[in-house]
């Protein structure tokens, strides 16, 4: 009986804090900001190169902070909200229902802080986790190499131990905005001999160090979002290793499973209106206010039945993960499910909006917003691991199938 | 017929493959996307293709054509589809030369005709007004003025329209939006008074336009074949460039399909070639087998258009129905199975994803030809 008393009172507690929060959100949250952003110009990511590019994006991103709700379930010593789970998730509700955007995007909240969090030691996270939740540091990912993409464990960018430092010599693909982070976490091998995945270390740097260049790759989409990026000799102490040395491995497969989470994630942030509506704009509507267009309208009521028990799924994934059942493979899962939904809603957008989604430099298209948005989504199960690699990981880890 | 090609037609095509793919491979589109090009065509190419007689492909001999059929306008699309090289061959050489051959007069015919052939004439025709292809929504409107006809209203997605000394417009000269009756093409010069022509700067970079009409005076003599009674007309005609654009997405998604299977012999994960992963190897069979039904259904419907044009809907619904989704799926895995190469602009591959989607909508979607099958089939 007791045990039901105190779930009581934990709901009720939970009803004061959505109420509060609601409220603190209404009064804080300034209406520019709640919607989606349009571009990547409109998203502020942070860093000693990023700048705020509105009134608005300052006033939100500095009362955010200021609560620590940049990373709401972050210890407050960190610069967090000290949320609990459950907080967190009414907090995130409450900030959906109102189309509030995150104040921040960071690689460093979506992947970087969650490893530091569990394989970090006390010095690292004093260091790093409040410059994050600050939007003071901008971070990108030196995982990929030329020859070791889906293949990750093959790396070969390596790192010899001079005294107390490493010298890191070697060369990264498809690193996103390397040419505007200030630091990376990246991945190099720090033992020759062993076998592949036992020699690779976790370490971290400033890209202003000597020897660190980039050089941006230009994407379909017309954008260059990441690098080739190379490391001539770079010096870096070796208490930057995060973990043990040579157990990287660890770290780097704990990162990407918060990687796959946040990708599988992405089309949520996405267009706004739903796409029915949005379909409805260009081919319209008959007497009944059905969509004009019978194939189209039975391609968005299937996307959107996919997607409601998608948004179901990934709620009882974090209610599992809460509860102590999630099988850690289960974010590839996600990830394979999201990504290749998020494809999806970007064919109907543009079946949906016929020619004029096919415009790429015109005012009247925001310069193909559209279009170079589809375009983008085409990486999403390429990027964090690919649709075919997650499902191996499905048919490996979860189904445990031979040979696979 | 038999559905192979005939060895005239596998001559043709190779004689196109050979200047195609020398003169003008992905790295032309690319040059002429990242020139700027304000043509955004070589004129000189297109020359040499007037001169083996291409641009008259479809036009008769009498006229200065070579007169030949539907398949070999699909062979020559192609191979267009092979290297995405922008031309006004479908505009001009199968579209409009179809119109005026089809619905011109002996003064039209005469008038035109021979100048297509020899390439120094472009044209094209102006009909989508939406976002989505519907030609019987047409309201632009056309009404009596004196000996002729006032024309105002607007279209989009001119193919060439900014390069074209010929405009076929669908205009309504009776009826509303919906409705078959009271359609009348007529044939438009572009530097009469009262078009405004805007270049669209498209995904693909390749060529069209937003035009605009205000109170265009044109006469009596401008309507291509009868007045109220053009739906016809505009059927075939657009089934004939539906025909054509289902053969260069047919070529587009071979292209695409070989460049793929190329990389999967070639790229090395995991101590493997990434082409020995079944996973890969079902896909890459799948979209082998969808191509070849493709091909099939694209070289039936252009078929059933050379035997006769008015038969050839179905067929017709079912071969760019086809292409679209055929296109789609080898265009994604295309970029899906090159990785982060794919996504590069330095890598060609992006420039199929592009040329497919504007091919998808052009005269028509997947959904739409589909729609009109269970239409056709009384559904
Ligand atoms: C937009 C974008 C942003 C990115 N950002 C970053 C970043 O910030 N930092 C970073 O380090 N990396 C980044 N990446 C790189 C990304 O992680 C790799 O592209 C990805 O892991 C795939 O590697 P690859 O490109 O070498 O493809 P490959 O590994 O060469 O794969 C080619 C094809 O083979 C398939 N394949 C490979 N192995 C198997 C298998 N075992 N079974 C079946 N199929 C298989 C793949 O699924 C794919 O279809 C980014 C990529 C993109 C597209």
């Amino acid at each position: 009986m007791s045990d039901s008393k105190s779930t009581d009172s934990e709901t009720a507690d939970l009803d004061t804090f959505r109420g509060e929060t609601r409220a603190w959100l209404e009064a804080n949250c300034p209406p520019e900001m709640r919607k989606p952003a349009t571009s990547d110009a409109d998203v502020f990511w942070g860093g000693r190169n990023t700048k705020l590019s509105s009134e608005p994006q300052r006033i939100w991103f500095e009362r955010m902070r200021d609560k620590g709700w940049t990373v709401p379930d972050w210890p407050k010593e960190y610069g967090g909200g000290g949320l609990s789970a459950a907080e967190h998730k009414v907090l995130r509700a409450e900030m959906a229902k109102m189309g509030a955007r995150p104040p921040l995007s960071s690689f460093g909240i979506w992947m970087l802080g969650p490893a530091l969090l569990k394989y970090g030691n006390e010095a690292q996270k004093k260091e790093h986790l409040p410059k994050i939740a600050a939007g003071l540091i901008r971070w990108c990912q030196g995982y990929s190499e030329p020859n070791a993409g889906s293949d990750l464990a093959s790396l070969q960018t390596r790192a010899e131990g001079d005294g107390d430092d490493f010298i890191i010599t070697g060369s990264k693909i498809w690193t996103s905005y390397a040419n505007y982070a200030d630091w990376i976490f990246c991945l190099v091998r720090t033992d020759p001999a062993a076998k592949k995945h036992d020699g690779i270390s976790f370490i971290l740097f400033d890209m202003a160090s000597k020897g660190v260049s980039t050089k941006p790759i230009l994407l379909i989409s017309g954008y260059s979002p990441f690098c080739e990026t190379f490391f001539d000799g770079v010096r870096v102490p070796k208490s930057h290793v995060v973990g043990t040395v040579n157990r990287g491995w660890d770290v780097a497969k704990y990162l990407l499973q918060h990687e796959r989470a946040m990708i599988s994630g992405m089309g949520e942030r996405g267009v706004g209106r739903p796409l029915g509506q949005i379909a409805a704009d260009s081919v319209g509507t008959d007497a009944q206010g059905r969509l004009d267009d019978s194939m189209l309208r039975a391609e968005i009521a299937g996307f959107d039945v996919d997607e409601a028990a998608l948004a179901a799924c990934a709620e009882r994934a974090v209610d599992l993960a809460k509860a102590g059942q999630a099988h850690p493979a289960f974010s590839s899962a996600m990830k394979y499910y999201g990504t290749e939904l998020n494809k999806r809603r970007y064919e109907i957008l543009m079946s949906a909006g016929g020619i004029d989604a096919l415009e790429w430099e015109s005012e009247r298209s925001k310069q193909g917003a559209r279009p170079r948005a589809w375009l983008r989504t085409k990486a999403n199960s390429i990027e964090g691991g690919t649709s075919e690699v997650m499902l191996g990981i499905v048919a490996k880890r979860i189904l445990d199938l031979p040979g696979a | 017929m038999a559905l192979v090609l005939t060895e005239e037609q596998s001559m043709l095509r190779d004689s196109a493959r050979g200047l195609i793919s020398d003169k003008a491979p992905v790295s032309h589109l690319r040059h002429l996307r990242d020139s700027k090009d304000p043509a955004g065509f070589s004129k000189e190419l297109w020359h040499a293709f007037a001169e083996m007689g291409f641009a008259g492909l479809l036009v008769p001999e009498e006229f200065g054509g070579s007169g030949l059929g539907f398949m070999e306008a699909g062979v020559v699309m192609e191979e267009i589809g092979r290297t995405l090289m922008p031309s006004p061959f479908l505009a001009t050489s199968v579209v409009a030369a179809s119109a005026l051959n089809r619905g011109g007069n002996a003064a039209q015919k005469s008038d035109y005709l021979p100048k297509i052939s020899n390439g120094s004439l472009l044209a094209t025709l102006a009909v989508d007004e939406g976002a989505k292809h519907r030609p019987l929504q047409t309201s632009l409107r056309a009404v009596r003025a004196g000996n002729g006809f006032k024309l105002s209203g607007a279209k989009a997605l001119v193919v060439d329209g900014h390069v074209a000394d010929l405009l076929i417009v669908a205009a309504r000269t009776a009826g509303s939006a919906g409705e078959r009756e009271g359609l009348t093409l007529f044939l438009v010069n572009p530097a009469a008074k009262g078009v405004a022509v805007e270049r669209t700067i498209m995904v693909d970079a390749h060529n069209a336009a937003r035009i605009e009409f205000a109170n265009v005076e044109v006469n009596a003599d401008s309507v291509l074949g009868e007045v109220d009674q053009g739906a016809t007309l505009l059927d075939g005609v657009l089934d004939i460039g539906r025909g054509a654009v289902a053969a260069e997405m047919v070529g587009l998604s071979d292209e695409v399909f070989n460049r793929t299977v190329e990389y999967l012999k070639s790229r090395k994960q995991f101590g493997k070639l990434i082409g020995e992963f079944q996973a890969l190897q079902h896909r890459a069979a799948e979209l082998y087998v969808d191509i070849e039904i493709t091909r099939a259904a694209t070289m039936k419907a252009l078929q059933a258009l050379g035997a006769d044009v008015a038969k050839a809907a179905s067929a017709v619904a079912v071969a760019k129905a086809r292409a679209c989704t055929t296109a789609t799926r080898a265009v994604q895995e295309g970029v899906q199975m090159h990785g982060g190469m794919g996504m590069t602009d330095q890598f060609d591959i992006g420039f199929f994803m592009k040329r497919a989607r504007v091919c998808e909508e052009l005269f028509g979607d997947a959904n739409y030809h589909t729609e009109q099958l269970a239409r056709a089939r009384g559904y």
